[in-house]
């Protein structure tokens, strides 16, 4: 059993976003995590290759080298080994772009199941998932919170608005992590020592055969302009009182002040 | 050919509030672009749900009956809007930044090799166009974005309670056109074996003008029905913060933060909230926000309008007493 998961490395949740000068965020003194999401991937694809007492799991990326250091958490957790994709050219890429590049990657390697993240916390697109999955052609099932593998195929559980669906797809199939999928696992320090000697495999655009014109800003369908931060709240008033009084008057100010109700 | 495109999703023939907010956006689009609005409604016998888009003002409908779209799967429903935006090349496309639009959009927009704009909140009209606000990092920060030249159609999901609804008109008509698509059983690789439904006539959260959420102040799951009847009085939706979901108190649909849903409610009521950073990121949109918790120190203070420092387990009752009065007389 071949398991691919995709992850990104994100800021971590606690990280208060400013803006440089240049009116882009600024990442100094910012700590780089697994995103969320990603990790609960990367436990049920362990958690799926020690229930079967075989099988592989490969952490696939694109980005910098400090996304490493996200990787070998993976590693600790008890993934095998990486792939990094990186590339100058990538640089001002969008989620069209870097599906394409995943996708390509994927295509060199053998895979039952890819697993991913269903949205990064940091831009919050939900789209790399989907979009691999058309590129290799291989069903998908996204938001899945729990996944029953039998001979050639799998039962996902999707997430829907109002409760959920039971999702039958044969493999090769791609399915994007929600929540109660896993629950990821602290590594053990026997797995952060073993995390050290796992190897990655470090790629650039020219060694997938992309060239530089379909990715990165000359391939991107999107383009950002500028970012703004929102407008702090402030604080409000703490109602004084005994319970009893200071209920009937906020209920009384979010009639006639706040007029909300 | 060109339009602003507005994916309908219908239940039984019924459209959520965002459909009508996507209506209102698309209408302002299509002016601003000089196309029409057009809708596609997707389903099994379809043609009877037509009226309402045409009262809200669209232009031209799109009706796509097939007994294989009867119910949604990923396979059906891209394959069959991918076939009909290739054929009228729409330059906008909008779904909602829903389970289904969420699930729909990005696998539409990568088989026509097109460019995605995810949980938009604002949308500027300028000389090049339209350019879109959607938020980084749950809302600690806005992006402006826009779509390249590199793909006719954009895609865009459109977040809940972002945009003002079109107004239905009675009588106001449109152009239906049946469109076919060639959707068979074998085109389907997945295959829906069962669908659970909650009972409860509870609202979604993103949809909710208000939701009542609790937090580790809850102490339990049984708890949380103090939460619940209030909720009931007020027509509101639930919610909870990371630390209610990680007790499994209450399931992760109804987190509220960073990664769980960012809400946008008139009124937000945090019981037993500490107000960690990540759960500010999902609230910050709403208009009022009401902290009951018994730490005066608790962050969720700093961003409250209004809060009461005390018990909630006697507070929240009171509450719910208190707007049952009032709002009954």
């Amino acid at each position: 059993m071949k398991i691919v998961v995709l992850m990104k490395q994100t800021f971590d949740t606690e990280t208060r976003i400013n803006l440089n000068a240049e009116g882009a965020i600024d990442e100094t003194g910012v700590n780089y995590v697994v995103n969320p999401f990603c990790e609960i991937a990367t436990e049920e694809a362990i958690r799926i290759k020690e229930q079967l007492g075989e099988g592989e799991v490969v952490i696939l990326s694109v980005g910098p080298d400090r996304v490493e250091s996200a990787m070998r958490q993976c590693f600790a957790m008890g993934a095998d080994r990486g792939v990094l994709i990186n590339d100058p050219a990538l640089e001002g890429g969008d989620e069209y772009t870097t599906a394409l590049v995943l996708a390509k990657a994927l295509s060199n390697m053998e895979y039952d199941i890819v697993l991913a993240g269903y949205q990064a916390v940091d831009d919050g697109s939900a789209q790399i998932g989907a979009r691999v999955a058309e590129l290799l052609n291989i069903p998908q099932v996204t938001v899945v919170t729990k996944l029953e593998l039998s001979d050639g195929k799998a039962i996902a559980t999707r997430e829907l608005d109002d409760g959920y669906e039971l999702i039958e797809v044969p493999l090769p199939a791609l399915f994007t992590a929600q929540r109660s999928l896993a629950e990821p696992r602290y590594p053990s320090m026997k797995g952060v020592i073993q995390a050290k000697k796992k190897p990655i495999q470090r790629l650039t655009l020219a060694d997938l055969g992309i060239s530089a014109d379909e990715v990165g800003a000359k391939g991107a369908r999107v383009k950002g302009e500028s970012l703004v931060l929102p407008e702090p709240r402030q604080a409000g008033k703490i109602i004084e009182g005994e319970p009893a009084e200071a209920t009937v008057e906020l209920v009384r100010l979010l009639r006639e002040e706040a007029k909300v109700l | 050919m060109a339009g602003v495109l507005v994916f309908a999703d219908q239940k039984n023939g019924t459209y959520k509030q965002v459909i009508y907010e996507m209506l209102g956006l698309g209408k302002k689009a299509a002016e601003h672009l000089g196309q029409e609005l057009q809708a596609v409604v997707i389903g099994k016998g379809v043609d009877n749900y037509v009226a309402p888009l045409a009262e809200a003002g669209v232009d031209k409908i799109f009706v796509i009956n097939n007994d294989q779209l009867e119910s949604y799967t990923t396979d059906g429903y891209s394959k069959a809007l991918t076939e009909l935006i290739k054929q009228e090349k729409p330059s906008l496309v909008l779904l909602a930044h829903d389970a289904v639009g969420k699930d729909l959009a990005p696998a539409v927009a990568q088989k026509l090799g097109a460019g995605q704009i995810s949980d938009v909140v604002g949308v500027n009209f300028d000389e090049q166009g339209l350019l879109f606000k959607r938020p980084l990092y749950a809302g600690k920060v806005f992006s402006f974005v826009r779509f390249t030249d590199k793909a006719e159609t954009g895609i865009v999901t459109v977040r809940p309670k972002s945009f003002d609804p079109a107004q239905r008109q009675a009588g106001r008509t449109a152009q239906v056109v049946s469109f076919s698509v060639n959707v068979t059983a074998s085109d389907l690789r997945q295959i829906v074996k069962d669908v659970i439904r909650k009972t409860s006539a509870r609202v979604d959260l993103t949809e909710a003008d208000i939701i009542v959420a609790g937090g580790r102040g809850m102490k339990s799951a049984e708890n949380f029905k103090i939460l619940e009847e209030l909720a009931d009085v007020l027509g509101a939706a639930v919610g909870a913060s990371r630390a209610a979901v990680d007790e499994k108190w209450i399931e992760p649909q109804y987190q509220v933060g960073q990664s769980g849903k960012v809400v946008s409610p008139t009124l937000y009521i945090a019981c037993g909230i500490s107000g960690a950073i990540q759960h500010l990121a999902g609230i910050t949109s709403s208009k009022c926000i009401v902290a009951i918790n018994k730490d005066p120190e608790a962050e969720i203070f700093k961003v409250a309008d209004y809060g009461i420092v005390g018990d909630l387990f006697e507070i929240v009752p009171m509450l719910t007493q208190e707007f049952k009065k009032v709002l009954a007389g």
